[in-house]
């Protein structure tokens, strides 16, 4: 029968259409908010999500996964009396593995002996040519730079930013990835307590 | 180790051609050195009597040093088994001239417009040798070795300015019209008045015949783009139409060139890996896929285990959700605006989530590495995996051959409208989903089997008739496959580490040559890389599916009607980040 396959196709759109609805009222029967909240939004991001799709930025936004990746800053751990005891050591790795070479690095130098000390003078990430690969991070020996969540950067001028922009807590990096974040201090205190026994073994022997 | 990977010589073209070709020699090589002056009666023999019927890639390769140019070729079998390279080596004097192959193999067209345009080789014999990706007035052949582009600041990365005195400076303020710039003599870019592209349009003034009947009609030419809704970027064809005919086609590209390739040779080859992803943007997990087994048959290195099942995932979802785009995308180009695309995008958003998911980025990947992955799959993301390929994608994949299969003014439009025939898909280097829709069961995953492929149970989507429907079916055909695919990769992935090597930013890369390819969503995706065993790639070549294969796109449409163009370039499937590169 000709026009079976428009039929068949406008059975499709009339199913769609109506799922929207048809989940607004199961929501809404089930006493659960199904727009504006974390949970609504996961769901529409499931395997069960019908009908409609759409996120509503900026009041809802997209439930961020623990990998996501932007723009990097460095990560400072707060030392007595909230003094930032910087992770970097400017070694420079990041800067030479950086594929669009947006980092820039001022290496400290002891004014008295002249050789380098590990801290940087100054750290410079151009935000507007970093291409966001996640490289520096990666590949930091220090843990001392990580990708960072927040997104909505955008602005009227150029995006460089300086070390003071650069640098924030260890809890905030705790905070937006967890799991990655227990890991590392895993890996670090092992790594302590192997050294510490090995300087308690050393005058034994 | 030092060896290349080793290729069965399966012809002996040096006892076929004594004194003519050679063997090559280099270590890290392959493959034969054909004596310029026998370029075309050697390739003919390759094609007609060795059946190598398929030209795959043509590109150029600057040795500054040894101070002479090379153009290397890969051939294949449409029938399968590995592939034979031959090149030619010309002094680096100008003129570089080689013969063109355009009449044995007709998809070199754009190829060997392109080495012209950026390494500056002369094909004798060609017969619209433009530029193709830069522009009309442009000095110099940028990826010549002695090449500098605006802001050129040093050989190779990492530039010695970052650390450790990195002052950071804008990169404008490097003043670009300096000497990093090279201008046509006499060239003032505020008085410059392009050509009315009058060689354009003389490349196509052969169709301006005056009409026999004594009926005075007129061919006109039509632009259609770089600013049109259905070209999928800033692509341009230039037309001539004889009435609502189709006489004539120039594809004009290069509005999103950026010299990928120059970038790659700066980079180190890690650094490489972001910026595949941006080539074809829909599919940076396959972009990565191809660019990782180059280097690693470079190096010479296996792939962890658990790594190889996590790149066949990652690439068989990308292939899904680019063909249900394709799909919806289609549709839009003949007018069902964005119902069947978005029911497309929301599929794609699933599948983005768990690329999110296990690479930190929607579209721009950079997931892989060389010897495996970045980080493992969780076993969270690896739910919601198992949970799409059997659970969701397979019904909307029914849904959508629901919503349109059997739609009659669908099928009326597309049955029977001619795509292109096997014979001219081969001829002119057609890969991918349009090449198999024409009736050759060419996929590469099967006919030269790459990362683990060959453990899979799947069949090689064909269709026979070549047409519209066909070429939009074949699309439904393979998500399907790939859902077999993904069905045994997702039970068989066994546990493991996800890197063979450790993670180090700088890799060490043996010299010689590689050619690494892919069957991505579009067709053949190849890398083709060069290395010295300095920390760059001495040469790195993309050989993009969406390029190659509008070579065909003016055998496509001559002869049909206009209202059939964007349909027949919406079939290719095209991408620009990817084309233009
Ligand atoms: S951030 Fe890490 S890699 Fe970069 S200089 Fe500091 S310590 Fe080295
Ligand atoms: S994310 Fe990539 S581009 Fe951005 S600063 Fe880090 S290495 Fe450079």
């Amino acid at each position: 029968m000709y026009g079976k396959g428009i039929l068949k196709g406008l059975g499709v759109t009339w199913r769609r259409f109506w799922s929207t609805y048809l989940e607004d009222i199961s929501w809404l029967l089930s006493g659960k908010k199904r727009y504006f909240t974390e949970e609504g939004v996961r769901h529409r991001s499931s395997k069960h999500a019908r009908g409609i799709f759409t996120v509503q930025y900026p009041e809802e936004k997209l439930i961020i996964p623990e990998e996501f990746r932007y723009v990097p800053f460095l990560v400072y751990d707060e030392g007595e009396g909230g003094k930032k005891e910087v992770r970097c050591t400017s070694c420079g790795i990041c800067a030479k593995v950086c594929p669009p070479q947006c980092i820039w690095i001022v290496r400290s130098n002891d004014p008295n002996t002249g050789r380098p000390i590990p801290e940087p003078t100054e750290f410079y990430i151009d935000a507007d040519i970093c291409m966001n690969c996640g490289f520096c991070a990666e590949y930091c020996p220090f843990d001392a730079i990580k990708m960072d969540h927040d997104f909505e950067i955008a602005s009227y001028g150029r995006n460089v930013y300086s070390l003071e922009k650069l640098l924030k807590p260890a809890s905030y990096y705790a905070s937006i990835r967890p799991e990655n974040y227990a890991r590392e201090e895993e890996a670090r205190k092992a790594k302590e307590a192997a050294k510490a026994a090995k300087a308690a073994a050393k005058p034994a022997a | 180790m030092m060896t290349a990977p080793v290729q069965t010589q399966t012809v002996d073209l040096v006892a076929r051609f004594p004194g003519v070709v050679a063997a090559e020699t280099r270590p890290g090589y392959t493959g034969f050195v054909v004596e310029k002056e026998k370029l075309v009666e050697v390739a003919t023999a390759l094609r007609d009597e060795f059946g190598y019927d398929l030209l795959t890639a043509v590109t150029a390769v600057d040795y500054l040093p040894e101070n002479k140019m090379e153009v290397v070729y890969h051939a294949y079998k449409t029938t399968g088994g590995p592939g034979l390279v031959f090149r030619v080596q010309v002094p680096r004097v100008d003129p570089v001239e080689v013969p063109s192959l355009i009449h044995v193999y007709p998809g070199v067209d754009l190829q060997e417009r392109e080495a012209w345009d950026l390494m500056g080789i002369r094909f004798t014999g060609h017969p619209d040798l433009r530029r193709i990706l830069m522009w009309e007035g442009y000095e110099g052949h940028p990826l010549r070795k002695d090449w500098k582009e605006p802001f050129y600041e040093e050989e190779a990365k990492p530039f010695k300015s970052r650390w450790p005195e990195g002052k950071h400076i804008l990169a404008e303020e490097r003043n670009p019209f300096n000497d990093n710039l090279k201008f046509p003599p006499n060239f003032d870019p505020e008085k410059w008045v392009p050509d009315n592209e009058e060689s354009l349009y003389a490349a196509l003034k052969r169709y301006t015949v005056e009409s026999e009947d004594g009926m005075n009609t007129d061919r006109i030419v039509v632009n259609m783009g770089p600013h049109h809704p259905s070209t999928h970027g800033v692509f341009r064809a230039a037309l001539t139409l004889d009435g609502e005919t189709i006489v004539g086609l120039k594809p004009v590209v290069g509005y999103l060139h950026r010299n990928h390739d120059k970038i790659g040779e700066r980079n180190t080859f890690l650094q490489n890996m972001p910026y595949t992803d941006r080539l074809d943007y829909f599919n940076s997990m396959s972009n990565n896929l191809a660019y990782a087994i180059t280097v690693e048959k470079l190096m010479n290195i296996p792939v962890a285990e658990r790594a190889e099942y996590i790149r066949v995932i990652m690439a068989e979802l990308s292939r899904v959700q680019n063909h249900l785009i394709f799909i919806g995308m289609l549709l839009n180009d003949l007018g069902a605006m964005y119902t069947p695309a978005l029911y497309a995008f929301e599929e794609r958003e699933l599948i983005l989530d768990i690329f999110e998911e296990v690479s930190g980025a929607r579209m721009m990947c950079n997931y892989l590495r060389f010897g495996g992955v970045v980080r493992d799959v969780s076993p969270a993301a690896m739910h919601k995996i198992k949970d799409l390929v059997f659970d969701r994608l397979p019904a909307k994949t029914d849904e959508m051959e629901r919503l349109l299969a059997e739609n009659e003014v669908l099928v009326a439009r597309l049955k029977g409208v001619r795509v292109v025939d096997a014979e001219t898909a081969v001829k002119y280097s057609v890969t991918g989903p349009v090449l198999r829709a024409a009736g050759v069961p060419y996929d590469i995953r099967r006919a030269d089997p790459y990362s683990i492929y060959d453990r899979f149970d799947f069949d090689v989507a064909v269709r026979q008739n070549g047409d519209m429907y066909d070429n939009f079916m074949i699309r439904v055909d393979e998500i399907r496959q790939s859902l077999r695919i993904l069905g045994q990769a997702v039970k068989q992935i066994p546990d493991g580490p996800i890197n063979s090597q450790k993670p180090q930013y700088q890799v060490r890369v043996p010299a010689g040559e590689a050619y690494g390819r892919i069957e991505s969503p579009k067709g053949e995706l190849a890398f083709y890389v060069v290395s010295n065993g300095k920390p760059n790639p001495w040469r790195y070549h993309v050989r993009p599916a969406s390029f190659v294969n509008i070579t065909c796109l003016e055998q496509m449409c001559i002869g049909t009607k206009i209202q059939d163009f964007v349909a027949l370039l919406g079939m290719l499937d095209i991408v620009m980040g990817e084309l233009d590169r």
